[in-house]
C-alpha cells in the first residue's frame, strides 16, 4: 500500500527473525527455575483455595464489584490505594537497587516479556528443532511439513496466549465459576475483551515482537543505561584475554593449545560464535555492552560450556564490572555494595517496605467516618438546648458481619442520641450511615465545643477507632 | 540504521522535475498510517449505519440500532439509538435496582425501619435526593427552613406534629395555616401588651405589667387567643397553630431582632395583620405513596421526629 511512484524510503529497518540455539548451564537452570516458579503462582494462583466466611473461597481475589481486593488474609479496599503507591515505589527502588548492582538482571530473568518470550522459544524448538533445523524450515517451501510445524507451533502459541489471558481474568471472579460462565457465554464483557487483549498482546509481544519490545518499547530498557556506573555488574566480554594482540581465531591445528595461541599473541575466543547464536537479543556481546542486552547471561552459559570443551578457564564471557575489566589484573568479578547510591537505595526500601507493613499493621477493619451536618450546622430546640447532628458512616470490611459499638468521649451523659444505634450491625463488606445527634445546654456547648467519637468493635476487641468532633454553637459557627 | 550496508539509501523522489532540476523527495506516510485511517473510515461507515448520523433537510438518518426503554407511564417503546432513550433507559436500570429498597421500605413499619441500619442507611441517602428535589425550595437543603416562609424541620417543634403519621400526612395532603389579622378588632395598645404576653412566655424581659394585661387580653373573649393557641399557650397540632411558649419562631423573626422594640414590633405585625400564607402543597399527586412513605421516615430523622 504505497501513495507515491516508487518505492518509499525505509527508515526502519524489518525485524531480523532470531532463530536461538538452546545451551545448558548454570543461568540457563536458574532462568528456567525462575520461569517454572512464576509460571506455577501465575497459572495456579486463582485456583488456590482459601478459607472465607461469606467470600468466595479463593486466595488472591479481585473483587470489583464488592470493590475489594483479597490477598490471602488480606481484604484491601479502595481506602488502602496507598498501599498500592507504597508498593510500587518499593518494587522500583527494589529494581534501581538490582541495577545499580547487577545491571539489567531483572529483563533476563523475571520479566513477562522473557518469560514469555521463552516459553514460546521452547515450543517454536520443541515442534520445528533446534537452531539448524529452524533455519531450514525457515528456507525451505511451502509444503505439508511445514505447514504442520509452523502451523503447530502458531496453534500452542494462541492456546497459551489464551490461557494467559483466561488466567488474567480469572483473579477478578471466583474462578471455577467464572470459567464456567465464561464457556457457556455468561460472563461480564470485560471478560471476554479482557482475554481477548490480553491474549493477543501476548501472541503478538511473544511470539513476534519478542526482542524489539526490550529494544524500542519497554520504558525500563530506555533509561537503565543511566544508571549504569563503572562498578555496576554487566554481562561483560573480556576483550583482553578473548582477542589477545592479534585478534580471536578458530582453533585450527596448533592453534588448539592455549599456549601456542598465547605465544602467538590470539586470544582464548575461537570465534565459534555460539555466543552469538544463543542470544535472544540477537546481539553480539563481544561488540561491548550494548543497550539490547537484557543480561540474560546465556551467552555466559554457551562460552563457558565452549571454553570448558577446549580446556580453557571459563569466564571468557562473564558477569563483571567495567572498572574491573580495566584495571591492569581484573580482580575476581564481585558485587560493590560499598557506594552511596547503592546504599541509599537500600534505605529507601527499607523504610518504605517498614512504612508499608506498619500501615498494614495498623488497619482497623472497619472503616469510619464521621461528617457534621452542616445544613443548618446547629438547631436551637424548643427547650432552647442547642443540637448538632452527624452522619457516622461505617464499612465493613471483614468478610463476616459485626456489630460495633458507638459511643463518644468527652460528652456529658445522656447527650448524644443515636436512635437506638448504639450497636449496630453491619454486613461484611457493607456500609451504614448512622445519624447522631448531641444536644447541650447552651451554656454547656462552651465546654464541649471539641469531643470525640468512639467506635469499637464487638465482634474484634482489638478493631477500635476514635474521631475527633466539633460542637457548634451561634458563638463559634464562624 | 541499515546494518548490514552501514549506509543510508540515497533518497528517492516523486519523479517530477521542475524548472529543470527542482525535485520533490518521495516520502509516503508508513504503511501503519494508512491502514489505521482506512479501518477509520470503515468504522465511521459503519457508525452512520447504526447511530443516528446525517441531517437531511428538517430530519437525519436515524441509523439501524434501536433502544428500548419504559417511559414515565409505563409504556415500553423501542426507538432508535439516541442519548435520551439511553437516558430513559439507565434511569430504568436504576429504579428498578432501588425497587427492592423501596418495597422494604414500603412493606415495613415506621419504628422497624429506624432500627435497621441499612434499610435506614438507604432512607438517608435516597430520601436526601428526593427531599432536595422536591422540597429543598422551600424547607432548604438541610430542611433548615426559613424564618417567615417556610418552618424549620431539623428542630423538635411541630405544628402539626411529629409523629410518622402526622408527618405523612402533612406531605400527602399539603396544610394550609391561617390566623385571623387583628388589626380591626385590638387598638394598638392592646396588640402591643398581647405580644409582650407572648414575648414573656418565651422569657424575654418585657414590661411585666403590660405583659400581665396581654395575658388578661389573651384569655378574654375580645382577642380570643386562647381559643386557637390553647389555654396554657401550647398551640393545638389538630389546626396547626403554634406553641408560644417554646423560643421557636416562624413567622415573627424574633430571635433575627436586635432590640426588645424590634421584637416587640415583629410579634406585633403578626398579630395585626394575621396569616394566610402557611401553604404547602399536596405531594400525592407528584409522588407515589412509597417516595411519600421514604421521605416522611427522611423527615422524620431530620432530627425532630417523635
Ligand atoms: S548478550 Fe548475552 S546476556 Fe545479553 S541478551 Fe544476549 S545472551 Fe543474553
Ligand atoms: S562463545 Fe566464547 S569462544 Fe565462542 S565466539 Fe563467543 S566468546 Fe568466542
Amino acid at each position: 500500500m504505497t501513495t507515491g511512484t516508487e518505492q518509499p524510503i525505509e527508515f526502519y529497518e524489518k525485524r531480523m527473525p532470531i532463530v536461538t540455539r538452546s545451551v545448558k548451564g548454570k543461568f540457563r537452570n536458574f532462568k528456567t527455575a525462575v520461569l517454572v516458579l512464576a509460571y506455577t503462582v501465575y497459572f495456579g494462583l486463582p485456583w488456590l483455595p482459601w478459607h472465607r466466611h461469606d467470600a468466595a473461597s479463593q486466595a488472591v481475589m479481585f473483587d470489583m464489584d464488592g470493590r475489594r481486593f483479597f490477598i490471602f488474609d488480606l481484604v484491601v479496599y479502595p481506602q488502602n490505594v496507598f498501599w498500592l503507591a507504597i508498593l510500587l515505589f518499593i518494587a522500583a527502588a527494589i529494581l534501581f537497587f538490582a541495577t545499580t548492582l547487577i545491571g539489567r538482571a531483572f529483563c533476563g530473568y523475571f520479566c513477562f516479556q522473557t518469560l514469555w518470550t521463552d516459553l514460546f522459544i521452547w515450543v517454536e524448538q520443541f515442534i520445528q528443532g533446534e537452531r539448524p533445523a529452524r533455519l531450514r524450515l525457515q528456507k525451505q517451501d511451502w509444503n505439508a511439513e511445514k505447514i504442520f510445524k509452523v502451523g503447530g507451533t502458531h496453534l500452542i502459541w494462541l492456546l497459551i496466549a489464551f490461557w494467559t489471558g483466561i488466567t488474567f481474568v480469572l483473579y477478578f471472579g471466583y474462578a471455577p465459576d467464572l470459567l464456567k460462565r465464561f464457556f457457556t457465554g455468561d460472563a461480564a464483557s470485560a471478560a471476554y475483551i479482557g482475554v481477548l487483549g490480553l491474549g493477543l498482546s501476548t501472541y503478538a509481544a511473544a511470539a513476534f515482537m519478542r526482542e524489539q519490545i526490550c529494544a524500542y518499547i519497554c520504558p525500563y530498557g530506555r533509561f537503565q543505561s543511566v544508571m549504569y556506573e563503572p562498578e555496576t555488574l554487566a554481562v561483560a566480554y573480556d576483550v583482553r584475554r578473548g582477542e589477545g594482540e592479534k585478534g580471536r581465531i578458530s582453533p585450527r591445528g596448533e592453534l588448539k593449545s592455549r599456549e601456542t595461541r598465547i605465544e602467538q599473541g590470539h586470544g582464548d575466543c575461537i570465534d565459534c560464535g555460539f555466543c552469538v547464536q544463543v542470544c535472544p537479543a540477537g546481539i553480539d556481546i563481544r561488540d561491548g555492552l550494548q543497550y539490547k542486552c537484557i543480561s540474560c547471561g546465556l551467552c555466559i552459559d554457551a562460552c563457558n560450556n565452549i571454553m570448558d570443551s577446549m580446556g580453557y578457564p571459563k569466564g571468557l564471557i562473564r558477569y563483571d564490572s567495567e572498572a574491573n575489566l580495566a584495571l591492569e589484573t581484573p580482580k575476581p568479578p564481585a558485587i560493590s555494595w560499598k557506594r552511596w547510591k547503592a546504599a541509599g537505595y537500600l534505605i529507601a526500601i527499607l523504610v518504605m517496605t517498614f512504612g508499608l507493613l506498619y500501615s498494614i499493621s495498623q488497619r482497623t477493619e472497619f472503616e469510619e467516618s464521621v461528617q457534621q451536618i452542616r445544613q443548618p450546622l446547629f438547631v436551637i430546640l424548643s427547650s432552647g438546648e442547642i443540637r448538632n447532628r452527624y452522619q457516622i458512616r461505617l464499612t465493613n470490611k471483614t468478610d463476616r458481619d459485626a456489630v460495633y459499638s458507638i459511643s463518644a468521649k468527652n460528652l456529658p451523659p445522656q447527650a448524644l442520641d443515636l436512635g437506638g444505634m448504639e450497636n449496630v450491625t453491619v454486613h461484611s463488606g457493607k456500609s451504614v450511615i448512622v445519624q447522631a445527634s448531641v444536644k447541650l445546654e447552651p451554656e454547656l456547648a462552651e465546654k464541649y465545643e471539641h469531643f470525640t467519637f468512639v467506635i469499637q468493635s464487638l465482634t474484634n476487641p482489638a478493631d477500635r477507632s476514635e474521631e475527633s468532633a466539633n460542637f457548634y454553637n451561634e458563638h463559634n459557627h464562624t | 540504521m541499515n546494518q548490514k550496508t552501514g549506509q543510508k539509501p540515497a533518497p528517492q523522489t516523486t519523479g517530477h522535475a521542475w524548472d529543470g532540476d527542482l525535485q520533490e523527495y518521495n516520502n509516503p506516510v508508513p504503511t501503519w498510517w494508512l491502514v489505521s485511517f482506512y479501518i477509520s473510515v470503515a468504522a465511521a461507515v459503519i457508525y452512520w449505519f447504526l447511530y443516528p448520523a446525517w441531517p437531511i433537510g428538517g430530519s437525519y438518518t436515524k441509523g439501524f440500532d434501536t433502544i428500548t426503554y419504559v417511559n414515565d407511564k409505563g409504556v415500553t417503546k423501542t426507538t432508535h439509538w439516541n442519548t435520551r432513550a439511553l437516558l430513559m433507559k439507565e434511569t430504568n436500570e436504576a429504579v428498578t435496582a432501588q425497587k427492592p429498597y423501596y418495597t422494604k421500605v414500603a412493606d415495613t413499619p415506621f419504628e422497624k425501619i429506624t432500627k435497621d441500619p441499612e434499610l435506614d442507611s438507604f432512607v438517608v441517602s435516597a430520601g436526601k435526593q428526593l427531599f432536595s428535589d422536591n422540597c429543598a425550595a422551600c424547607h432548604q437543603q438541610g430542611g433548615a427552613g426559613k424564618v417567615g416562609f417556610a418552618p424549620n424541620l431539623t428542630d423538635d417543634d411541630w405544628l402539626y406534629g411529629g409523629e410518622f403519621a402526622k408527618i405523612q400526612q402533612t406531605i400527602t395532603h399539603g396544610r394550609h395555616g391561617y390566623m385571623p389579622p387583628f388589626a380591626e378588632v385590638l387598638d394598638d395598645k392592646q396588640v402591643s401588651q398581647l405580644a409582650d404576653y407572648v414575648l414573656s412566655l418565651s422569657k424575654i424581659a418585657v414590661d411585666p405589667v403590660s405583659a400581665q394585661a396581654g395575658n388578661a387580653l389573651f384569655h378574654s373573649e375580645t382577642a380570643a387567643c386562647y381559643y386557637c393557641h390553647g389555654d396554657n399557650a401550647h398551640g393545638r397540632q389538630e389546626i396547626g397553630s403554634a406553641n408560644l411558649t417554646d423560643r421557636i419562631w416562624l413567622w415573627a423573626n424574633v430571635p433575627g431582632a436586635d432590640t426588645i422594640a424590634d421584637k416587640e414590633a415583629a410579634v406585633k405585625n403578626v398579630i395585626r395583620k394575621g396569616l394566610n400564607k402557611g401553604v404547602m402543597p399536596a405531594w400525592q399527586d407528584r409522588l407515589s405513596a412509597d417516595q411519600i412513605k421514604l421521605l416522611t421516615v427522611y423527615v422524620h430523622e431530620l432530627g425532630g421526629g417523635k
